[in-house]
């Protein structure tokens, strides 16, 4: 499933399924479990469906409104946000990134203070 | 086969900003040539699905993934309940995926769907990373192959992506 077409039609999937909303929501919309139910299955229909590799579907998806057309990367609201101007794309740090303090607290009891270098290493736990 | 007139060109978009930016264009992801293909040997309903998204999904306990190409990846059981997974990512709006993590990472629609016979079940594990890895090299190499071997070894009979 997909919200990118481009990117999808570039990299040549088997079977893709098009979502048309903004990034952030390839399975649909928050708190919406019978919508959300109803576009992963129509999803995975495409794998019964679709017959010619490289085939995306368009699964018909409408976000209701179009605003987010606008500014589909939310550039313009980072950037009103930290008040910069230029790259207003997130700083790439090279430290876990936690949702919340808590959940950096408890990694690190788990997994010891050695934890940024065995993330690089692609350990899976 | 065309993209709909309203789809938003993301390819485009990011070279517009690297463009304005004076860097050289980001290198996406083209392949030519056949596409791969397994055919479905059975109904959906008589699938095991397994599924991997890349909307950079950890669960509490689990290390954050950070922002600099990293290319590791989370095994996530897929009985863990919401409110025990977390998102991370530098590149998309989170606000809706904290507070609805099935947005991005559809256990729950999956488990309605095996529960109505729609599918036939759902692999013990799922495989998260995070998007916005500049190498695709270590993708392809690594990360893939990896991702592969073990949903073979979970016995799945399709995968679904959910990029973001």
């Amino acid at each position: 499933m997909t919200s990118a077409w481009s990117i999808t039609a570039s990299a040549a999937v088997p079977r893709g399924a098009f979502v048309d909303f903004p990034l952030g929501h390839t399975t649909g919309k928050p708190h919406d479990p019978d919508g959300q139910r109803a576009l992963v299955e129509a999803g995975l229909r495409c794998l019964e469906t679709v017959t010619t590799p490289g085939t995306i579907v368009d699964l018909g998806a409408s976000w209701g409104d179009d605003a987010w057309r606008a500014d589909p990367m939310r550039t313009k609201v980072r950037n009103s946000a930290s008040g910069r101007t230029g790259d207003s794309r997130t700083e790439r740090h090279d430290t876990p990134q936690y949702q919340t303090d808590d959940d950096r607290l408890l990694a690190e009891e788990r997994h010891g203070s050695e934890i940024a270098c065995r993330a690089c290493a692609g350990f899976d736990d | 086969m065309n993209a709909p007139p309203q789809a938003v060109d993301y390819i485009q978009v990011t070279r517009d900003t690297y463009d304005t930016l004076g860097y050289p264009p980001y290198a996406w992801v083209h392949n030519e040539g056949p596409v791969p293909w397994a055919p479905m040997t059975k109904p959906l309903a008589d699938c095991t699905v397994g599924l991997i998204a890349s909307g950079g999904i950890y669960r509490a306990g689990q290390i954050a993934f950070h922002f600099k190409d990293d290319h590791s990846y989370r095994v996530i059981g897929t009985d863990t309940p919401a409110e025990d997974l977390r998102v991370t990512h530098f590149a998309y709006d989170l606000t809706d995926a904290r507070q609805d993590v099935n947005v991005v990472f559809p256990l729950e629609p999956l488990h309605r769907l095996v529960e109505q016979g729609v599918i036939g079940g759902l692999a013990p594990e799922a495989y998260t990373f995070m998007g916005g890895i500049y190498s695709a090299r270590r993708v392809r190499e690594e990360l893939a192959p990896t991702l592969r071997d073990r949903m073979v070894a979970q016995g799945v009979d399709v995968v679904l992506l959910v990029p973001v």
